[in-house]
């Protein structure tokens, strides 16, 4: 044996070193520095949690409904990574998180997804769905993508929400410049007579994804049905076609050019009403809270600071609406963009709104708050019969299905026992891009309609059961999963559940253990325990557990 | 927690369209109260022969000029030849010759308008029927079709061959009525095929459903599968995974000489497959074929996606009459738009949805048929005056309560919504003219 053969065999049993060490030892994960435990015994924080508590317990028992117990921690960080990053946590994650005290354990999680990159390019992304849709809009004017990159800066540093709206409804500029202005020129209609932003278009985005009321029926008539309720809770009032149009009148001065959007002042709004014999001048109003709105500033500002004004409630109770949707599945006022301006709300959401408010629209706080309570750490199994009441309620937790990219994401962490974030390599990260977009576009993307409840489908079963990337990433190699957990584990027990931490975040019921630990004894060889734990991800991949959020 | 049904619905809801109409709002003849009773008496005599919908879909916006309304000689026509068909009075554009001869089973409506002038806007708008509206996404015509007529086929209903970005979808019916894709037939159908042995494959799905799946339904939700539809999608995956009628998506098997008669293209290809799988039960298959978004260079490219179109065309519907399908099939082929009267510095056209083309043939459909008709002098710059150009004028959703129409479909049903919003099927009229 010559030294080449030495220096060869040294590096092999180099690699596999690295290999195992790796897989037990995790180095990579730094401590967050956002993470303040006293701040969450402070009273400011826990007196909150302590109040959503017990509003919904009150609830419950109201309505005499049973509510589930606690889930377990690696539950609920799978929750908030699936809600947060859009993946579930990797193993190495989990095993960095079960080193802290239970106590923190789930705030410590919420500090290391806040200061992963994942997170502000994720929510950039659902949220944008809300602010410009998923369509790819007019040609050059509009740039999805810096919009999204923008919005993800801003919630990378956890910019006040009502500052990111204000520049929404206001701003002006270039739309590769100033990207915020990329939620009025997605309005414009290039073939279309009218060139510039559009002004009805802007007013019911504006309402829906700020204020959570749906009003664009209002756009042709007035209310006839008693759906849109506006006025005071004293004083209330059906919808009019004014109420709209003289909201879109804010949006007459915006205007388009080469430089940008821009105010052209004395630019009016002129619309025939319904019924009405000829077009009229429509001035600004805003539909409720009139003695909010400023007199200074143009119309886009004036209306901006109205929107996200500290005592217009809809739009604290719009954003609180639409996180915890993100964070459950499912929103707690469905639509996520139909709350009533006047009606008894829903335990939580005025608590939770008047604490957004009181904590200047900090966004990361409210997530913080809402992963705290009870009702986001209840478990959705029971030791009663769960049904759909139960699960409205939250008394347990909702299943819903996970989007194209959550199943893609958790697909492609799952055959990894490290983290593939920001910081794996360009390769890496190439390789997910490109997977994940693929199979998106087989699986299927459900668009802005994001909250609708729905089942799966055979196209998707047959993607997950026999296409590429399952089939791929389930295999085994040098650096899979499979591979490593095949080769590296010390004992069958072990293996098992390394799988289902890797793959269900979570360890093997006694009654799974069992099964799965018979068929890796059932030969006795590298190759058949290869190919079972390759098996067993493909399995845990295709189950209901691994699609839903649970 | 809490639903609502704020949305806008119900009669009040179309009654306030009827209003807006009569206040000449709309520009439209659509659902005034002589064409609901138009539509309903056309209804009560329907005698649906039709059972399955062929979607050619021709994406980036044919020239109605260089297709189905040439204008030669005259100031928008550009060079243009017209050639006869087999119908008298009736002219396509030069490359058409192929389905000219078939005339007599094909009609083209002349004058259809929408408001939608941008692609994606405008394909969502032909596509459903319906203009986006950001609280619904809108059922396709092959989702609407297969919802309305169930039935049980082993391998998908509704199919779309070389979809786009906007593939035909199932929208507020569900996802179980998107389009199943597949690329090109003469390869791999995706993700029918597993990567392990059958023996390999049992033993991983005995283990899903007998320990993962149960063990995950303990304690859960009540009927758990009735909610996530997982057990059932996998069982209906691996029925698909082993069905003879896969073999409907394979056009290898077909004969060369057929192949020939479609042309030997991608979307020849696919219109051979398409009509394999009517013949064994599908209901509805989109073939699309991009590539008609000419702003530039226009007679040429247009002509270039003639020469595709035409032969598959006329081999489909000749091929269909052959397997005696026709008749239970109708056939749609068009674009999300027309193209501009006016030819830019380029050479190009560019978007026109203020009356454009759409062919249709079979299921019932009369042939031979004209509907509507463009003026070949248009003040292109005179915008308020462009949908006057159109004589006879009919709405996208006229197309679709047409083919609803000939299937027995009634369209005018209103479907509930998951957040329980009453949705009609289609608020169009069927065209008369085109009705056996």
């Amino acid at each position: 044996m010559g030294t080449r053969d030495y220096a060869f065999i040294s590096l092999c049993l180099a690699a596999m070193l690295a290999l195992g060490t790796g897989l037990l030892r995790q180095d990579r994960i730094a401590e967050p520095e956002s993470f303040r435990p006293a701040q969450y015994q402070d009273d400011d924080f826990t007196s909150v949690v302590a109040k959503v508590n017990n509003e919904f317990r009150q609830h419950w028992s109201d309505n005499q409904i049973e509510f589930a117990p606690r889930a377990d921690d690696l539950t609920i960080a799978r929750r908030l990574s699936l809600g947060l990053v859009g993946t579930i946590p990797s193993l190495e994650e989990i095993r960095e998180l079960q080193k802290h005290d239970p106590l923190y354990r789930q705030q410590w999680w919420l500090s290391h997804l806040f200061e992963d990159r994942r997170y502000s390019d994720y929510m950039g992304e659902r949220l944008a769905r809300a602010y410009v849709g998923t369509e790819n809009g007019p040609f050059l004017v509009y740039r999805r993508r810096k919009f999204v990159m923008w919005l993800s800066e801003r919630l990378n540093s956890n910019a006040r929400y009502d500052s990111i709206v204000r520049d929404l409804i206001a701003d002006k500029g270039l739309w590769t410049d100033t990207p915020a202005v990329n939620f009025v020129t997605v309005t414009i209609d290039q073939n279309n007579d009218r060139k510039g932003p559009n002004p009805i278009r802007l007013a019911a985005r504006t309402t829906r994804a700020f204020l959570g009321m749906r009003i664009d029926c209002l756009q042709c008539h007035d209310d006839r049905l008693g759906n849109v309720a506006l006025g005071t809770l004293d004083d209330p009032r059906d919808g009019l076609q004014a109420d709209f149009h003289q909201l879109a009148a804010f949006f007459s001065e915006a205007k388009s050019s080469l430089l940008g959007v821009r105010d052209q002042a004395g630019e009016e709004y002129n619309y025939r009403y319904l019924e009405a014999e000829t077009e009229e001048l429509i001035p600004p109003a805003v539909p409720f809270s009139p003695e909010l709105l400023p007199e200074d500033g143009n119309r886009r500002q004036r209306l901006a600071k109205w929107v996200t004004h500290r005592d217009n409630k809809p739009f604290a109770r719009a954003a609180v609406n639409r996180i915890w949707a993100l964070m459950f599945g499912r929103p707690l006022v469905d639509p996520v963009d139909d709350i009533p301006l006047n009606e008894d709300f829903p335990p939580g959401l005025e608590t939770l709104a008047d604490d957004f408010v009181e904590h200047d629209f900090n966004i990361q706080r409210l997530i913080r708050v809402i992963a705290e309570t009870e009702v986001f750490q209840i478990d959705s199994r029971a030791p009663f019969e769960i049904t759909n009441k139960h699960e409205s309620s939250f008394a347990a937790f909702p299943l819903s299905r996970l989007r194209p990219e959550q199943v893609a994401g958790s697909v492609i962490q799952a055959s990894s026992l490290k983290t593939i974030d920001a910081d794996v390599h360009i390769v890496f990260q190439l390789q997910r891009y490109n997977e994940q977009n693929e199979f998106i576009q087989r699986y299927g993307d459900p668009g802005d309609d994001e909250f609708v409840e729905r089942g799966g489908t055979i196209s998707q079963r047959l993607l997950m059961m026999n296409g590429d990337l399952v089939s791929r990433r389930s295999r085994a190699n040098m650096i899979s999963a499979a591979n490593r957990i095949a080769q590296l584990t010390d004992d069958d027990k072990h293996a098992v559940e390394v799988v289902y931490l890797t793959v269900f975040s979570r360890k093997p019921s006694e009654k799974e253990q069992e099964h799965f630990v018979a068929r890796l004894q059932e030969e006795k060889s590298m190759q058949f325990r290869t190919r079972t734990v390759e098996d067993m991800i493909w399995i845990l991949l295709n189950s209901t557990e691994f699609s839903w959020n649970h | 927690m809490m639903q609502h049904n704020h949305s806008c619905g119900t009669a009040a809801h179309f009654s306030r369209r009827t209003l807006v109409q009569a206040a000449g709002l709309a520009g439209a003849t659509w659902l005034t109260p002589l064409s609901q009773a138009l539509a309903q008496q056309a209804d009560t005599k329907s005698k649906p022969q039709a059972k399955s919908v062929i979607v050619l879909w021709l994406q980036g916006g044919p020239s109605q000029f260089e297709t189905f309304d040439p204008k030669p000689g005259t100031k928008i026509g550009g060079d243009t030849v017209a050639i006869k068909t087999s119908v008298p009075g009736i002219e396509l554009a030069q490359g058409f010759e192929p389905l000219a001869e078939l005339m007599d089973d094909v009609s083209i409506v002349r004058s259809v308008v929408s408001k939608e002038g941008d692609h994606e806007r405008a394909t969502y708008n032909v596509k459903t029927g319906f203009r986006p509206d950001p609280t619904l996404v809108h059922p396709a015509l092959g989702a609407v079709v297969c919802h309305q007529l169930p039935d049980d086929l082993e391998i998908p209903r509704h199919v779309s061959i070389y979809p786009n970005n906007w593939p035909a979808r199932g929208g507020y019916l569900g996802d179980q009525f998107d389009a199943f894709k597949i690329n090109d037939p003469s390869g791999r159908i995706p993700d029918v095929r597993t990567g392990v042995k059958d023996d390999r494959l049992k033993r991983r799905l005995d283990d899903l459903v007998n320990v993962v799946e149960s063990e995950f339904s303990r304690g859960r939700v009540k009927d758990i599968d009735s909610k996530t539809l997982h057990k059932t999608s996998i069982l209906n995956a691996r029925r698909m995974m082993s069905s003879e009628q896969l073999d409907a998506f394979d056009i290898n098997k077909a004969p060369e000489s057929l192949l020939a008669k479609y042309g030997d293209t991608r979307f020849g290809r696919g219109c051979l497959a398409a009509v394999q799988l009517i013949e064994v039960g599908v209901r509805c298959v989109e073939v699309t074929l991009n590539g008609w978004d000419t702003h530039a260079n226009n007679h040429e490219l247009q002509r270039g996606q003639v020469d595709i179109l035409a032969p598959a065309f006329a081999a489909l519907v000749a091929d269909l009459k052959e397997r005696d399908l026709l008749d239970q099939t109708v056939v749609l082929c068009g674009g999300e738009f027309g193209r501009t009267p006016r030819i830019n510095p380029l050479g190009g056209r560019d978007h026109w949805p203020h009356g454009f083309s759409v062919a249709m043939a079979g299921g019932g459909i009369r042939g031979g048929q004209i509907v509507g008709e463009t003026d070949t002098d248009i003040d292109f710059d005179d915008r308020e005056n462009r949908t006057k150009h159109v004589a006879d004028p009919k709405n996208v959703e006229d197309v679709h309560a047409t083919v609803l129409h000939t299937l027995g479909v009634n369209f005018q049903q209103e479907l509930n919504t998951p957040v329980g919003r009453p949705m009609i099927v289609s608020k169009g009229t069927p065209i008369k003219q085109l009705l056996g």
